[in-house]
């Protein structure tokens, strides 16, 4: 008896695809393993194979068929010695379809390279997602989670399970953010399913003994870290740019606008400006003259800010935090010096309000205090750029082809290059470093 | 202070003795107060001793079909007070059951009525005298009672609750039944079943109404054909009491009024909380509508006092109440991974001809969610085992989540699906969906088979219709 061979299931959210080639002729004798086709999805290009063996008795869809729905008949596989329009048995035909199919990433990725996929069914009722993961390990899930995380593609090992025995149940799947959609999505694509998604990493716990660590639960804002900088540092494409600015010019100035403070009944100065106040002037003002830095990823455009408004890093015991001087390139550096030492206090009291801390455009990370010489940041989304500063420290730098002494400083600036091409962040660093070395230009 | 407790659980129902059981397995120094039976108003007064009298009228009703299984006899008559006294004998057994399991787990059974009395002190006084305890846990599971609404006030006579219907002096040749949720339609159909002329009055637009309307449609088609008279839309405005008889004025939805004059009222409007006389109050505990306001593992946000059961939130079921009670009694004894109780996951039982039984989701309440849902059905004339039993009236009905194959609810009608139901629920439970139940092998010739079926007919692949 006939049997149909069915339109393939490639991935769990697949419902139609191209029937891009056939690689076999109606007549021609197949067996198992025998590539019959290559069928295209939005995301990849695979080749589908036969399980049994038979003749190709009708190709019912054309190559280059468009839209070919999942598990519609699209050719016929009859015995050797009988007729090619032999009836057909739909449910036998629906085993016929082999469980494995390649899987080849698409053309100009990344990861191009032919990869064998978890066990896919045809029919699209069964499972898509792999019972276990990469690494052979059994996950245990219910049924329903399964289901669910299949229609969201979502990696059910990323998940820990809060049913009996860490079973993996409907609620957790719910709950759990569409995580492969959002994990580099090259990679997860041209798998086609969750079983060649990055590779969850092993709990620490596995390593070592209990009893010989002390382990300190996430707090929320622990959680927020990991969970942000994980995803910005995943999918932003970072690039780093590093520029030395000699401080020669600024600790005078520095010292002469310090000493100039006025003093308060309480004999306090007004003010007392650091080296960073003026890294956050000098890069408000860079940001101004630079708009294409001051700017944010969105999916649909760059959003360019009309102010800057630059964020600092802000080390509290719990971890950090980014309060946000908003506006700074028309603030003095008086009014950016306190406004960052009340940020900091709030920060530090956890009092600040997400209005303080959201948004913005820029961001200064500064790790001088410690003697750290140059670093390099992880950016805060949704701003596009972050600089680095180290320690400002007497170095010897040639001058005229003469050694000299100069106080250093080194800048690392971490871009996004959806939005900051190369030369654009290079050009910004250049203003930036000369508002820093002629601190006087920034009155212009 | 007479004594000290980690548990004492007050109410020795299902809930109470239950969460009573729980807590001495795991350790705990535990004491149930309990004022009148152990087994509470399920083993003495409920759903026991009901079942006691439906199988009763089951096998009445069984005597009148003899000729059709091949036998012949006639004269035959029924004695209510050997019913009755049967249904007690049940009770009676089944709580002297309970009190073996109190002293089997070396629970302390106080006999009286509890009051909170501070913070880890419980008062329980017995003819005029009272006991103070102390307890790091308070699990109060007090139960319900049957709700009365001015006008309509049993009077253990004429105008009956559940308690006097259940154990009639004599068979009253008449009975109007306010009420058509369970308790009230298990006693119409026990009643009606010996014989006796039963008008149910329902203020909602069917019987039943908490099932799926499908279901509520073909029970009232086969009550109806049994000869129950059933007004929906219908309330009671007034019952006169005669001599022995009582006359009920009935008021439609259109505003149209009759009377009818019945031997006895049964009054079957829901239940109320019995949360008087406990100390709720003093104790700073919330009351909502007659029922203690109770957290997900029934907490009620006074340290060291739980709620559970009838007392607390719906489904007021029995299996409900002893579930809690475990989960209060682990999470009292610190058991990890203890899990809230899922409603959508209570199945419920109706125990009337033909049984009803239900768990999750009415198709409509499904349709409301927005999802889209696929349900299937079976009936009973499709099945081998219901035509042999002589049972072929009834309906099994599954409601599906058309994406993700979650059973969202299962609804059935039909002899013996109280006894059914729990496959769906185990279903639920463990979250299976649509498919393995496809793959599951259900024995050949037993009514479980329609469980089966329905479940293919959700995808038109049914295979005896």
């Amino acid at each position: 008896m006939a049997t149909n061979i069915l339109m393939p299931a490639l991935s769990p959210t697949m419902e139609e695809g191209k029937l891009a080639r056939w690689l076999v002729k109606e007549g021609q004798t197949v067996k198992s393993g025998d590539i019959l086709a290559e069928i295209e999805t939005d995301k990849a290009t695979m080749e589908f194979e036969a399980v049994d063996e038979g003749r190709i008795g009708k190709i019912l869809v054309p190559e280059g068929t468009e839209g070919v729905k999942v598990n519609a008949p699209i050719a016929t596989l009859v015995a050797e010695g009988e007729a090619a329009d032999t009836s057909v048995d739909i449910p036998a035909a629906m085993k016929n379809i082999k469980d494995a199919v390649k899987a080849e990433a698409p053309k100009g990725d990344a990861a191009k390279e032919t990869v064998k996929t978890e066990t896919l069914k045809a029919e699209p009722k069964k499972e898509a997602v792999p019972a276990a993961t990469s690494d052979g390990k059994r996950i245990f899930a219910s049924p329903l989670a399964r289901r669910i995380a299949a229609g969201k593609g979502i990696d059910l090992a990323a998940l820990s399970g809060s049913g009996p025995r860490g079973r993996i149940v409907k609620a957790d799947v719910e709950n759990a953010k569409p995580g492969a959609k959002a994990a580099p999505a090259a990679a997860v694509a041209a798998a086609g399913t969750a079983g060649l998604g990055v590779a969850p990493l092993p709990d620490a716990k596995m390593f070592y003994k209990a009893g010989e660590y002390e382990e300190i639960p996430h707090d929320s804002m622990r959680k927020a870290i990991a969970k942000r900088l994980t995803s910005a540092k995943a999918l932003i494409p970072h690039y780093y740019l590093t520029i030395d600015c000699n401080l020669t010019a600024l600790m005078a100035t520095r010292e002469a606008l310090n000493a100039a403070a006025p003093k308060g009944k309480d004999k306090v100065p007004a003010y007392k400006l650091s080296v960073n106040d003026f890294v956050v002037k000098a890069s408000a003002m860079a940001l101004i003259k630079h708009p294409d830095v001051n700017a944010s990823w969105s999916e649909t455009a760059i959003l360019r800010h009309k102010h800057a408004d630059v964020g600092i890093a802000v080390a509290i015991p719990s971890g950090l935090i980014t309060p946000i001087v908003f506006a700074a390139e028309s603030k003095g550096l008086a009014a950016i010096s306190n406004e960052v030492k009340e940020l900091a206090i709030k920060a530090k009291d956890k009092k600040l309000k997400p209005q303080e801390y959201e948004g913005g455009g820029f961001s200064v990370s500064n790790l001088g205090m410690f003697g750290i010489k140059s670093f390099t940041s992880i950016i805060n989304p949704p701003q596009s750029c972050i600089i680095a500063v180290g320690a400002g420290e007497e170095r010897a730098i040639v001058v005229n082809g003469k050694i000299e002494v100069a106080t250093m400083m080194t800048v690392t600036m971490s871009c996004d290059h959806r939005v900051v091409d190369g030369a654009t962040g290079a050009k910004f660093l250049q203003t930036f470093k000369q508002f820093i070395e002629e601190p006087a230009s920034m009155l212009l | 202070m007479s004594d000290s407790f980690d548990v004492i659980v007050v109410g020795g129902g299902p809930g109470g003795y239950v969460c009573a059981i729980r807590a001495a397995q795991l350790g705990l120094k535990t004491a149930v107060v309990e004022r009148d039976r152990l087994g509470g108003i399920c083993l003495n007064w409920g759903c026991i001793p009901t079942k006691a009298l439906l199988r009763s009228s089951e096998i009445w009703h069984l005597m009148h079909r003899l000729n059709e299984f091949g036998f012949s006899a006639d004269n035959f008559k029924f004695d209510i007070e050997k019913i009755v006294a049967r249904s007690r004998a049940v009770s009676q057994q089944l709580s002297n059951g309970v009190g073996f399991l109190m002293k089997k787990h070396k629970i302390t059974v106080i006999a009286g009525e509890a009051k909170l009395a501070g913070k880890g002190r419980l008062s329980v006084s017995k003819d005029g005298k009272a006991t103070e305890y102390a307890a790091k846990n308070i699990v109060l599971a007090t139960g319900a009672r049957a709700r009365t609404l001015p006008g309509l006030e049993p009077d253990g006579k004429l105008i009956w609750t559940y308690r006097e219907a259940m154990v009639p002096p004599s068979f009253p040749k008449s009975l109007l039944v306010v009420g058509s949720g369970a308790i009230g339609i298990e006693f119409a159909s026990f009643y009606r079943t010996l014989g006796a002329d039963v008008t149910v009055v329902e203020v909602l637009d069917r019987v039943l109404p908490v099932e799926d309307e499908e279901i509520s449609a073909f029970a009232a088609k086969a009550f109806a054909k049994q000869g129950m008279k059933l007004k929906v839309g219908t309330t009671v405005t007034e019952l006169k009491k005669g001599a022995d008889n009582v006359t009920a004025t009935l008021k439609a939805k259109d505003g149209k009024t009759e009377q009818v004059t019945v031997d006895r009222v049964i009054l079957a409007m829901g239940i109320v909380g019995n949360v008087e006389n406990i100390g709720l109050e003093a104790a700073g505990i919330k009351v909502d509508r007659t029922h203690v306001v109770a957290g997900k593992y029934g907490e009620t946000g006074v340290d060291g006092v739980w709620a559970i059961g009838d007392l607390v939130g719906a489904p007021w079921l029995a299996h409900k109440a002893m579930h809690e009670g475990v989960i209060v009694a682990e999470k009292i004894a610190g058991v990890k991974g203890v899990h809230p109780l899922n409603t959508s996951n209570v199945p419920g039982c109706t125990y009337c001809w033909p049984q009803v039984a239900s768990v999750g989701l009415t198709e409509a309440k499904a349709k409301e969610t927005g999802r889209k849902i696929k349900v299937g059905r079976f009936p009973f004339i499709g099945n081998g085992k219901a035509i042999a039993l002589g049972e072929a009236e009834g309906l099994v009905k599954t409601v599906f989540d058309a994406e993700t194959g979650e059973l969202l609810g299962a609804h059935m009608i039909g002899a013996e699906v109280t006894e059914l139901i729990q496959g769906y629920v185990v279903a639920k439970t463990g979250e299976l969906t649509d498919q393995e139940l496809s793959h599951t092998i259900f024995p050949h010739p037993t009514l479980s088979e329609m469980m089966h079926e329905a479940v293919l007919a959700a995808d038109n692949a049914a295979l005896h219709i």
